[in-house]
């Protein structure tokens, strides 16, 4: 008794006893809940079955990155969903980073309509609700853009009209390898080139205009190989056909309607992430830079931004994982992305709402994590590279 | 302690509401009202009026059961659902009939576990145009951008109608008919598909009914009924005989202007006679109605061409001809098992 006594009273024993206790409650309650489906599944005379995914769906996606057809099966359904989440995911990041870093910046100006401009759009896109701002968006685009009969043309190879962006779609034909060859030289070449510039600057303080030379060389060469090999690359250019434009490639009103709104609403928030990432930065360091010479852009990327990248860094990662799964909104505009086809149609055709949303909550999960892992792995890069 | 009462308490009612309960029709004159599951709103089936309250074909049909069963009409509480609750509604009990234009198919007749006691209104999946299209017939269609209203049978149906014809076509998939809508409106879509029932409906309301068709081709079979649970056959006698007895009306020519007197006196012809319980109709007493029961119904509600010219005829803006949808006799797909 005395024994036990001693063993509560310890603050250690105690406090893993707790813990025990506590562990066992939470997986009582977890078999409790998981027991509870099972059963009232088996009372509406319902079983837990993934066999749906591999029958034929039977419906049409409007835009797919692998090839789909109505007889292809549940689970392709769903990869190709997922996919088109991935695509309007990367292109959300992308427009987010590049307006969410200039807004930012922006936003510290000392001009101050400049700052005040980036205040206002700061606070104004992050008060409104994500949903909005996609109807905001596919209403704009639908409502204002023409039919394609009266199509915006650009030199009558693009056209913009209310079904999308139409633009040439290029085919290779025979000889392209040549092409290929060279663009993989012209990549070596500019980072051999990169590396010799950098040597060389920090012996000699000589410095070369490397992007430029790189950029020149990159385009140059696999061009030169283009004449060469006889002009191997043909465009398909879209053109009208009955209802709509037939041939090329194009960017569907959804899916520009959810990159801007996705990336424009995410700015917001990364305009702020990168503002206080900048004011955490020494204000001496600044000074410091100025003293020696440096132009003020070369004072922002050589010196503000390396640094203030450790604290941009974290909050960053969940801004990418918040414009990840707000992608999932796009069934309002009618986005075939993951939740609109496995988690949507395929739901309804089959039935099985416990499966579907159990694997489309899964590969939600997956996706998120790995994106954590990816800014985990380069924020301890930076963070070693900093000090 | 506290805990595990209450989570006693939990798991009781967790089984409670999972087991089947004895009688439903008990349960409804327990209850004195009739829980009747509609659409959210679909002009001419389920929509309100002015003043509020539930009109429509799928509406009418819910009073006619609250008729045959509590023998007033309007005892009857509406829950509205969408196309992907409703049969969840249905399952959890959330209503005793489920009236919301639901296509009778094999899977959800019997992997669902339910049961669908008739086909009320023979639709079709159609589709709209504007007529400033220049478009005749959905086999000039190929191309075409066409919004979808999704959670039905519709998506497949397309794809099979597009795939049969060597056609493309652009699916644009929506959530509610409202969405779906303004998304035509706004020429996102060349075409809007969905049953030609509400094909009619959604045109009604538009600014200009007149400056849109729906294209003469029906690329499906839509057969609408009522839908009750698994397991109460005594319950689905009763809505499905409450269906029947409309349309026995109809054949009959009893309607509810005249329901009273026939009731009143001895025709000639004897089924009109077991129908409004003038004479015996063996079994009644097994389905647990009054004898007057088919009264209640044609009385209150009507027969069921009373109901269709209502609701969905030619002097209401949906303007939808009989078709398929009258008796046997004059070209129609009812026929009706005889009463006796």
């Amino acid at each position: 008794m005395t024994y036990l006594h001693s063993i509560w009273r310890n603050e250690k024993s105690r406090e893993i006893i707790i813990q025990i206790f506590v562990l066992l409650c939470i997986g009582w309650f977890l078999s409790w809940l998981i027991s509870n489906v099972d059963a009232n599944f088996k009372a509406l005379g319902k079983d837990i079955s993934f066999e749906f995914l591999f029958i034929p769906a039977g419906y049409d996606i409007n835009q797919y990155l692998i090839d789909y057809n109505n007889r292809d099966s549940h689970l392709r359904a769903g990869i190709v969903g997922l996919l088109n989440t991935g695509l309007v995911a990367f292109f959300g990041i992308i427009l987010a980073t590049f307006l969410g870093v200039t807004i930012g910046i922006i936003r510290l100006s000392k001009n101050w309509l400049a700052s005040k401009i980036a205040y206002w759009y700061v606070e104004f896109t992050r008060n409104v609700p994500i949903l909005l701002h996609i109807l905001l968006w596919h209403g704009i685009i639908i409502n204002t853009l023409p039919h394609p009969k009266q199509a915006i043309s650009f030199a009558d190879v693009s056209f913009l009209s209310n079904r999308g962006f139409y633009i040439p779609k290029m085919l290779t034909e025979n000889g392209i390898e040549l092409v290929y060859l060279f663009v993989v030289i012209g990549i070596i070449f500019s980072i051999l080139f990169m590396k010799y510039a950098k040597k060389k600057q920090d012996l000699t303080g000589a410095q070369y205009p490397v992007f430029w030379i790189n950029l020149s060389v990159i385009f140059t060469l696999p061009l030169i190989a283009f004449f060469l090999s006889g002009m191997p690359i043909s465009l398909e250019i879209p053109a009208l056909k009955g209802f709509n434009f037939r041939g090329g490639m194009y960017m569907s009103p959804e899916l520009a309607a959810l990159t801007f709104a996705l990336g424009i609403y995410t700015a917001a928030f990364i305009a702020e992430i990168v503002r206080a990432g900048i004011l955490a930065v020494d204000k001496g360091q600044k000074e410091a830079a100025e003293s020696i010479g440096l132009k003020p852009s070369k004072v922002m990327s050589l010196v503000i931004l390396p640094q203030a990248r450790r604290v941009i860094i974290p909050p960053l990662t969940s801004q990418y994982l918040n414009l990840t799964k707000n992608s999932s909104l796009a069934i309002a505009i009618g986005y075939m992305d993951l939740v609109a086809t496995l988690g949507g149609i395929s739901l309804n055709q089959t039935g099985r709402e416990m499966e579907t949303m159990v694997i489309v909550m899964l590969i939600y999960l997956s996706v998120s994590l790995s994106i954590s892992a990816l800014m985990n792995w380069y924020n301890n890069r930076v963070k070693l590279v900093g000090r | 302690m506290k805990t595990k009462i209450l989570l006693a308490a939990a798991t009781a009612g967790v089984m409670f509401a999972g087991s089947v309960l004895a009688s439903t029709l008990d349960d409804v004159r327990a209850r004195g009202k009739l829980n009747c599951i509609i659409n959210t709103g679909l002009a001419g089936f389920a929509a309100p009026d002015d003043k509020g309250n539930w009109t429509g074909f799928d509406v009418d049909f819910c009073k006619a059961v609250a008729a045959a069963t509590l023998g007033d009409a309007s005892k009857v509480n509406y829950t509205t659902a969408t196309g992907k609750t409703r049969f969840t509604k249905l399952a959890a009990g959330e209503g005793e009939i489920l009236s919301r234009n639901t296509t009778w198919t094999f899977s959800r007749d019997v992997d669902l576990s339910q049961t669908f006691i008739g086909v009320s209104y023979y639709d079709g999946q159609g589709f709209m145009v504007p007529k400033a299209l220049g478009v005749k017939s959905a086999k000039g269609l190929d191309g075409a951008s066409v919004c979808i209203q999704t959670g039905t049978t519709t998506e497949l149906n397309l794809a099979e109608f597009f795939a049969a014809n060597n056609m493309k076509y652009n699916p644009v998939p929506i959530e509610t008919n409202s969405e779906a809508q303004e998304l035509y409106k706004a020429g996102r879509c060349d075409v809007y598909t969905t049953d030609a029932s509400g094909l009619y409906a959604t045109m009604s309301s538009f600014d200009n009914p007149s400056d849109h068709m729906v294209l003469p081709e029906i690329v499906s079979k839509e057969p609408l009924g009522p839908v009750v649970r698994h397991g109460d056959d005594q319950w689905a006698d009763i809505v499905g005989w409450t269906l029947r007895a409309m349309m026995a009306g109809e054949e009959l020519n009893i309607t509810s202007a005249n329901v009273k007197s026939l009731a009143g006196k001895d025709n000639k012809n004897k089924e009109i006679n077991r129908l409004l319980g003038k004479d015996p109709l063996q079994g009644l007493s097994k389905l647990g109605l009054s004898a007057d029961w088919a009264v209640q119904v044609i009385s209150q509600v009507g027969n069921y061409a009373e109901v269709f010219e209502k609701n969905l005829g030619m002097s209401t803006p949906l303007k939808i001809a009989r078709g398929a949808n009258q008796l046997y006799r004059d070209g129609g797909l009812f026929y009706i098992p005889p009463i006796k």
